[in-house]
């Protein structure tokens, strides 16, 4: 299977992963051959096979009392803040 | 004999009779360290100094006679379990400067359980790899050679470091994670034994996630029952985890005498892919033979959807990456690359900064396969060839009570014999990944040499929860094969 | 009540779907032990999972389950026994992890419905599509640094039920009508506030137009309309944008819109290019969400009574209006006020003193019935002055303002200002006279055919006992004397 370059942009882009114009060239290649390689599952005849979901070991979510258990604990949440402006992150202007 | 070359169950003994003291253990595993890490780099942060500080502490407890079960134990931890107030990489770029304040389940347990950790070892990053050469923190070799011949040997991946560690007694065991054999393709390769756990046996809580519906922690150590030893005080169910499986941890240690007698092994037909290696065939036939003298019943199954198990990894893995990654954009936490002029800005240059190769081809092919009008063809159906894959193994295991395999294609290959193409790295996976997309535990044991002199591991499959039986059997195979190589490059024998 | 544009092709109607969502009452979030509650300094309400740490997992908070399920029984919805979260993947800065956890292919609640009422007294019913729960995401804060935006995460995993209506809404009040009686009936549950200033209900509005018999034209969503009003005027401008778009030779195009209200108009808010892919799918970190039949039965066992269902009763316990019925329904509490005055006395006269004296002086005095200074147990107590003719109903009037300015009982204002109805008929009597001798001029135009006037003579012996006689006496002693 082979991978336009457009659509390699746009999966780039989806994915924040920036590349530029030389390495979205070596992604599209790579990524046709893993995508081409992949295809081997076109062989196998799923019809009426459920999909699995997350695994099928435990059965039911656990849940957990309505407490608050949690947080306050701002100079944590912020001490690996690349950047901060008092008890607040950062990133640059978004307009919205 | 130096003290790092005694397994953890000789030293657990060793140091309730005082025969030496935690402080002396871990000296001479900080020791070793200084010596050899700076070749091996299975360590990327080394804590010596807490490492003594705790040793003091365990040898009062030790005194006092209150010491749980690893009192004392030095270990090495995957760098991608979060550490309080230690630095935590996942082997990544994006990574290098973050400090978590919160310590993993994993970890926690073996902590509360005594164990001493000498630092955090080196992975592929974000355990996206097999053969330990996508770190940021750069290559780890294996302590292992071929004979006559000096050329640098990957450890396999992704926990190559700890399994490195392990190997060359830098560690008397290690934590590992294993989402497609991050555990056992490098135990293999490093002649030790790893052990991937039932998914949902150990905590994911505070381990930093690959692919979520895979991650499973474990122990990788030089014999079985130190293995046995460490998962006991790493299993357990964890309410922050909701996948974690509230089911009691047995007495793993026990099920290293437990007697083979009957036991059925089952030796899956599509193991045995066209252009397998004879002294590979030979090694498998070997382990057969070993457990029949054990007293097993050798039974041919057949697996039928094994060939569709690394096409099925390689969307599904990708995909919960691809989500999983999201959270690394430089805001909260991490490398925030510089001169960012807007919001996509900051996020396209820290995300291209922080990853690596490896790392931002996984997240590009699970974004295709998650996005729209390829959800279906790809991530759907590899869902649904993966309830098949499980099916085989429910099947095999209405005939048959563990199932016996090769651990990898081949033994370590040389740092340079890299194969250009992803999809040919990918290939090293193929017999431990089907059982990581079934979720079964599964452990490889080191067996012999191969002619060239390097070790070459047996995988055992179990069933859910079944650890014991993998560590029964794995113990006698050991027993059995009698494994007592060790790598040129280890402690106290270094050249 | 129909509402269409007369365009200069024809007639257009529109077609509304609304998509609200409701802040779940919880005092944890979603997913994590960090508390709801509104107003706190930046970044105290945030775990490390809903910063997004690495290696941090979710664990879902049973009560918003459970407030979830409350809700689709409200709205008399089926109630899905096993549902999924799925991850809604998109990079935003308020959005930590990367993703939002929701419901997208398994809600927990299907489909419902809301009956509302509109201005001229008909009724319909709007169809609910689905309920499911999702986390909220932070808050970024543009106007404290040039530069920069800033990101408060304690609202970030605060759980939300998305109620997603059919494409059933036709005019701009029926939008406002679905609106406050889905209002109404979370806070009868104690599901949500439903308070919009502060967030904790927001809507999404889904707008086409259409000739009469058409199939649906293309949509335009505008995004977080944070009013009932603003959501009316939404409708009606971008129904006539799209109209004019139509008749101008255009097309519509699916798109994300926001409402200014300042400039009167809606604007596109990303461009096509920027479309989303969401890449939903299943979260890996949880587990399919499975609950029992039993559990919601018990929880239907325990639904308080809803405004409808109270509205017909207080007509039929207590004989009041519809209209009457409905104003008092509008709250649960004005509705526990009503029932806790009107038990054990006259109803439909606790429904008058409500809806009339005592409403107009919450009005102006500015306070909610929870901040009612006159509490229901002396509104009744003024009730049952009357009742006994301790008081008349004019001098009643003037009890309940003065109960709303001091506080004090009505029997206390009553004594303290010597207010009892005067029912001594001698006094009356002398009243009566004092008021014909001196009024003999009038008395005489009264008698040669002038009417009226009586009841100036009632007025003057009225005014003479301070408004204190009893009204029914001074009309009788009144007749006898002067009709003669
Ligand atoms: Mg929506
Ligand atoms: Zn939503």
């Amino acid at each position: 299977m082979s991978l336009d370059l457009a659509t390699t942009r746009r999966i780039a882009k989806l994915a924040r992963i920036g590349l530029n114009d030389q390495e979205t060239e070596a992604v599209r290649a790579q990524l046709g051959g893993i995508l081409g390689w992949i295809e081997i599952l076109n062989e196998v005849d799923v019809e009426g096979i459920p999909p699995m979901i997350g695994t099928s070991m435990n059965t039911a979510l656990a849940q957990r009392p309505d407490v608050v258990t949690d947080g306050n604990c701002q100079e944590k949440v912020l001490s690996n803040a690349p950047d901060r402006a008092g008890p607040f992150f950062t990133v640059p202007k978004v307009v919205e | 004999m130096m003290l790092t070359d005694l397994t953890i169950a000789q030293a657990v003994e060793g140091l309730r009779k005082r025969d030496f003291s935690a402080t002396e253990l871990t000296k001479a595993h900080t020791g070793a360290i200084s010596q050899l890490n700076g070749r091996l780099n299975a360590y990327i942060t080394v804590t010596a100094d807490k490492a003594e500080a705790a040793a003091a502490e365990a040898d009062k407890a030790l005194v006092a006679g209150d010491a749980p079960a690893l009192t004392g134990i030095p270990l090495g931890i995957k760098d991608l379990f979060c550490t309080e107030g230690v630095r935590t990489t996942a082997g990544s770029r994006i990574l290098s400067n973050f400090v978590p304040p919160y310590e993993s389940t994993v970890t926690a347990n073996l902590l509360k359980n005594g164990a001493i950790f000498l630092g955090k070892t080196n992975l592929d990053e974000f355990a996206m790899g097999s053969a330990n050469l996508t770190s940021a923190f750069g290559e780890v070799e294996n302590p292992w050679h071929r004979t006559g011949d000096s050329s640098v040997l990957v450890p396999g991946g992704s926990s190559g470091g700890s399994a490195a560690a392990v190997a060359a007694h830098l560690a008397m065991g290690a934590t590992g994670t294993d989402t497609g054999g991050s555990i056992r393709q490098p135990a293999a390769y490093c002649g030790i034994v790893g052990l991937k756990p039932t998914y949902g046996r150990c905590s994911r809580w505070g381990t930093i996630a690959f692919a979520s519906s895979l991650d499973q922690a474990g122990p990788m150590t030089r014999t079985v029952e130190d293995a046995a030893i460490m998962l006991q005080a790493m299993a357990g169910h964890d309410p922050k985890d909701s996948t974690s499986a509230d089911i009691a941890v047995p007495d793993y240690r026990a099920a290293t005498t437990r007697s083979l007698k009957g036991l059925r092994v089952g030796i899956p037909a599509e193991y045995r892919p066209d252009g397998m290696s004879e002294e590979l065939l030979a090694v498998w036939q070997k382990g057969i033979d070993m457990l029949r003298e054990a007293g097993c019943e050798i039974v041919d199954v057949s697996l039928p959807h094994t060939k569709y198990g690394l096409a099925t990894y390689y969307i599904i893995a990708p995909a919960e990456c691809s989500s999983n990654l999201a959270r690394y954009d430089g805001v909260r936490f991490g490398v925030r690359a510089e001169g960012a002029t807007s919001l996509d800005d900051l996020y396209e240059k820290s995300r291209h900064n922080g990853f690596g190769e490896e790392v931002r081809r996984r997240i590009l092919v699970g974004t295709y396969v998650l996005s729209a009008g390829y959800y279906d063809a790809y991530y759907l159906k590899a869902q649904k060839v993966r309830t098949l894959i499980q099916r085989d193994f429910t099947n095999a295991f209405e005939k048959v009570d563990v199932l016996l395999t090769p651990t990898a294609p081949t033994a370590a290959f040389g740092r340079d014999e890299k194969p250009e193409d992803p999809v040919q790295m990918y290939l090293n996976d193929i017999f431990t990944v089907p059982a990581s997309m079934a979720g079964q535990p599964a452990m490889s044991v080191p067996v012999t040499l191969d002619s060239k002199g390097l070790p070459l591991g047996l995988q055992l499959i179990g069933r859910h929860f079944d650890e014991e039986t993998l560590i029964a059997a794995g113990a006698a195979l050991e027993k059995a094969a009698a494994f007592t190589a060790r790598p040129d490059l280890r402690a106290g024998a270094a050249a | 009540m129909s509402y269409t544009i007369e365009g200069s092709t024809g007639t257009w109607e529109i077609v509304v779907g609304l998509e609200v969502h409701a802040q779940v009452i919880s005092h944890s979030k979603l997913f994590s032990g960090a508390s709801t509650v509104f107003g706190a300094e930046p970044n105290t309400q945030v775990s490390l999972i809903d910063a997004g740490f690495p290696g941090m997992l979710p664990v879902i908070n049973h009560e918003c389950v459970a407030q979830a399920v409350r809700t689709g029984l409200g709205l008399k919805a089926r109630i899905n026994l096993e549902s999924r979260f799925d991850r809604k993947n998109y990079f935003y800065a308020d959005l930590p992890q990367g993703y939002q956890i929701s419901q997208f292919a398994h809600p927990i609640v299907g489909e419902g419905s809301i009956g509302i009422e509109l201005s001229d007294g008909s009724t319909r019913d709007i169809g609910i599509t689905r309920l499911h729960l999702e986390q909220d995401a932070g808050k970024l804060i543009h106007d404290q640094d040039p530069k920069l935006s800033l990101v408060d995460l304690n609202r970030a995993g605060v759980s939300l039920m998305e109620i997603v209506s059919e494409p059933d809404i036709r005019t701009p009040e029926e939008a406002g009508a679905y609106l406050r009686k889905l209002r109404q009936i979370l806070r009868y549950l104690g599901t949500c506030d439903g308070n919009m200033d502060e967030g904790s209900m927001r809507a999404d509005v889904n707008v086409s137009v259409r000739h009469a018999g058409e199939p649906f034209r293309t949509r335009c969503e505008i995004k977080n309309v944070n009013s009932i009003r603003f959501v009316m005027q939404a409708i009606e401008i971008e129904a006539a944008r799209q109209v004019e778009v139509w008749e101008s030779g255009g097309t519509v195009d699916q798109e994300t819109r926001l409402f200014d209200p300042a400039r009167s108009e809606t604007r596109s808010l990303r461009s096509k290019e920027d479309a989303h892919d969401y890449r939903y799918f299943p979260d890996p970190d949880l587990l399919p969400l499975v609950i029992g039949q039993n559990w919601v039965d018990q929880l239907k066992a325990s639904l308080p009574e809803l405004p409808d269902e109270k509205r017909a009763r207080f007509q039929k316990d207590y004989g009041i209006t519809a209209y009457d019925a409905g104003v008092l329904v509008a709250e649960q509490a004005i509705a526990d006020f009503y029932e806790s005055v009107a038990k054990g006395r006259d109803g439909k006269s606790a429904a008058a003193w409500m809806t009339g004296d005592f409403f107009a002086a919450l009005n102006r005095t500015g306070k909610s019935i929870d901040e009612s200074p006159v509490g229901a147990d002396k509104l009744g107590a003024m009730l049952d002055l009357i009742a006994d003719s301790t008081i008349n109903g004019k001098i009643a009037k003037d009890v309940l303002e003065t109960m709303f300015e001091t506080g004090e009982t009505p029997l206390e204002i009553v004594e303290r200002k010597g207010l009892r109805q005067v029912t001594d008929t001698g006094a009356i009597e002398k009243a009566a006279d004092d008021v014909i001798a001196n009024n003999t001029d009038k008395l005489e135009q009264y008698r040669g055919g002038k009417d009226k006037l009586f009841g100036f003579f009632v007025g003057q012996v009225m005014k003479a006992t301070q408004g204190k006689a009893n009204p029914a006496m001074v009309n009788e002693i009144l007749r006898r004397k002067i009709d003669g």
